[in-house]
């Protein structure tokens, strides 16, 4: 039991402890104090927002009719799933319906060719948000595989760190409306194979979440290196460790919390900055499908553009919550991380 | 021929005017085998001269020589156990010690290796510890598990930077008897620095105590002519014991402590002036008698 509440508690799951400790018959009064507190606080608050919600819908009125308050905009979410279940069935139907023909056709013409087609329906909501991560997962990997590296490397010297300091001043602050522009040109003039693995949009997308969350994880991943105690570093020369084993045993493992912290930094920052970057973009992701549903103007624009929110607000926090878990998996005193 | 010799030893830090020496003039030679306690004050640079003869730094002036030969970069034949026990805490007790087994005798086979790591763990008993990391174990475990990785480098000598110094009076008391018990059985030469007179003359051949800084210096050594086994319990009655104790902290004290300077400042008493009460009050009486009295005061200070 209490292994359990260790894992929920590595989890970030703190809110569910007192139901187990409850299970167990410790203090009830403190448990079901702990609940309120818990879950009972955060109920609350949930139920005055919708309540404000629903207040401002029904006293707002925009162009395209009223502003669709909790009950509209969970209606249309059911409408989303709906019409991704609908997409999956016909998508089914269709190869079901290919592979008959296929049948047919080389049943009639032995030894002809017959050419495989693809289901080629709208994407759906669901396949968009699969986009959107797929991007952002691009971009952040390529972010850890460049900031990590070079934070080692400035937090070991001095003098590339002094290098590498202007840049970093330099470029973290610029939005990612900026670097897309460019990131697209360049996308354009490097990127022209005959048969493209990738979209052009996608590659530009990526690449531009890359750019925006690489300086957190360069950061922290200087400053962890650049923190690690020095009696660590007195074994590694104690013991004569090269260049390559002192990095891999001494520096790595000493600064992992904190690197791990720059790269959860960094995927919140690249998931925030993709949205932007797809819209612009065209990349088929979450956020070209904000966009769209803001040019197209219908009565239900609204209701979708808010389940886009809350989906984006609700991957977000599970990103985040999975990069936590990995923090803590790593760090040698894990006590210290919410 | 020395085993390890310094020879007119000097370090200081920090640049020209603001320099200041921390140790001056050292000279030391210690033989192969022998166990060498170095007393002295907190702050006096005894770990400056431990990380000299480490060779974790280089000496200003002088030579640090092992078997003639000069050191000039740390090494494993010089193991050193520091006072925060310098372990690597996302490694476990095993890996702690594999880490330096790894590292300096990688052409054993693994077998080879593996024997020789759980060999010095069971040295200093922590076998039951073997898996678990540095937090988990107390001051005292943890300083053992130092000493292993220390011992299973197999050095040529042995370096104690105040290895008991964090540890509650009990622990240390065990831990004394450990390093006697393991030094007894494979004599290595071992330096210890310490700030505790008692625990240089339990474990050591030789005390050299150092003198107070700036500028510290090794003051005459004392020979410790006790026989082993020494007993803790007896030590404290030994005749012997009580004499090297006193000629250790004597120096300490006397002409290898603090110097004492005096500072002279004159002072201006403030014109205050006690009232008679009982007395009724007059213009007269209400002005000091006293004005800007000066008075001259001398303060020691250490």
């Amino acid at each position: 039991m209490s292994a359990l509440i260790q894992t929920f508690e590595n989890v970030g799951l703190n809110w569910f402890i007192p139901f187990l400790r409850l299970l167990r018959g410790e203090s009830p009064s403190e448990q079901f104090r702990q609940i309120l507190l818990n879950i009972g606080v955060p109920i609350l608050a949930m139920l005055i927002f919708l309540g404000a919600w629903s207040w401002v819908a029904g006293h707002v009125k925009v162009s395209f009719g009223s502003v669709p308050g909790p009950a509209a905009v969970w209606a249309q979410a059911g409408v989303m799933w709906d019409a991704y279940r609908a997409d999956r069935a016909s998508e089914a139907e269709f190869y079901v319906k290919q592979a008959e023909k296929k049948k047919t056709f080389l049943a009639e013409n032995p030894g002809g060719t017959w050419k495989e087609r693809k289901y080629s329906g709208a994407p759906t909501y669901i396949d968009q948000i699969f986009t959107s991560l797929k991007t952002v997962f691009a971009g952040f990997l390529i972010a850890a595989f460049v900031a990590v590296p070079l934070g080692i490397i400035c937090g070991l010297s001095k003098v590339f760190n002094n290098a590498m300091n202007p840049f970093i001043q330099l470029f973290k602050p610029v939005s990612p409306l900026a670097w897309l522009p460019i990131v697209m040109i360049m996308v354009s003039a490097l990127y022209n194979p005959k048969d493209p693995m990738f979209e052009k949009s996608f590659i530009s997308s990526a690449f531009t979440v890359a750019l925006c969350s690489l300086w957190p994880a360069l950061i922290n991943t200087s400053l962890g290196v650049a923190q690690i105690d020095n009696d660590y570093l007195n074994v590694a020369r104690v013991l004569k460790l090269g260049w390559w084993k002192k990095i891999t045993k001494i520096v790595i493992p000493s600064a992992l919390p904190l690197i791990f912290t720059g790269l959860r930094l960094s995927l919140g920052v690249g998931w925030m900055v993709l949205i932007a970057a797809e819209m612009l973009a065209q990349n088929p992701g979450l956020g070209k499908f904000v966009w769209d549903m803001f040019q197209n103007g219908s009565s239900d624009t609204l209701a979708q553009i808010m389940v886009a929110v809350f989906t984006i607000g609700i991957i977000g926090f599970i990103l985040d919550r999975i990069m936590m878990i990995l923090q803590r998996a790593v760090s040698f005193d894990n006590a210290t991380i919410r | 021929m020395a085993f390890l010799e310094l020879k007119n030893v000097s370090k200081g830090y920090g640049l020209g005017a603001k320099r200041a020496e921390v140790l001056h003039g050292i000279n030391l030679s210690i033989a192969e085998g022998e166990f060498v306690a170095i007393v002295g004050y907190s702050g006096a640079g005894k770990t400056t001269l431990m990380s000299l003869i480490a060779g974790l730094q280089r000496p200003d002036t002088g030579t640090v020589a092992l078997r003639e030969e000069e050191v000039k970069e740390p090494s494993p034949d010089r193991a050193i156990v520091f006072q925060n026990y310098s372990l690597l805490p996302w490694l476990s007790v095993y890996e702690n010690v594999a880490l330096a087994v790894d590292e300096v005798f990688p052409s054993w086979p693994r077998e080879k290796r593996q024997e020789h790591i759980l060999k010095y763990i069971a040295m200093v008993n922590l076998t039951p510890a073997r898996d678990k990391k540095p937090r988990e174990l107390s001051g005292g475990m943890r300083q053992r598990v130092s000493v292993a990785r220390a011992l299973a480098m197999n050095p040529r000598i042995l370096l104690l930077d105040e290895p008991l110094s964090a540890l509650d009076a009990l622990t240390r008391a065990t831990l004394q008897d450990e390093i006697e018990r393991i030094w007894e059985s494979d004599r290595k030469t071992v330096v210890l620095i310490t700030n505790d007179v008692d625990e240089g003359i339990l474990l050591a051949d030789r005390i050299i105590p150092l003198s107070a800084g700036p500028r510290a210096t090794l003051g005459p050594e004392v020979k410790v002519d006790i026989e082993r086994p020494r007993n803790r319990k007896e030590l404290n009655h030994d005749p012997r014991f009580k004499e090297i104790r006193k000629e250790v902290i004597g120096y300490l004290l006397g002409a290898g402590g603090h110097q004492k300077k005096s500072l002279t400042r004159k002072l201006v008493l403030p014109d205050v002036e006690p009232e008679d009460l009982s007395k009724p009050r007059s213009m007269m009486s209400g002005r000091p008698r006293r004005k800007g009295e000066e008075k001259s005061e001398t303060v020691e200070v250490s």
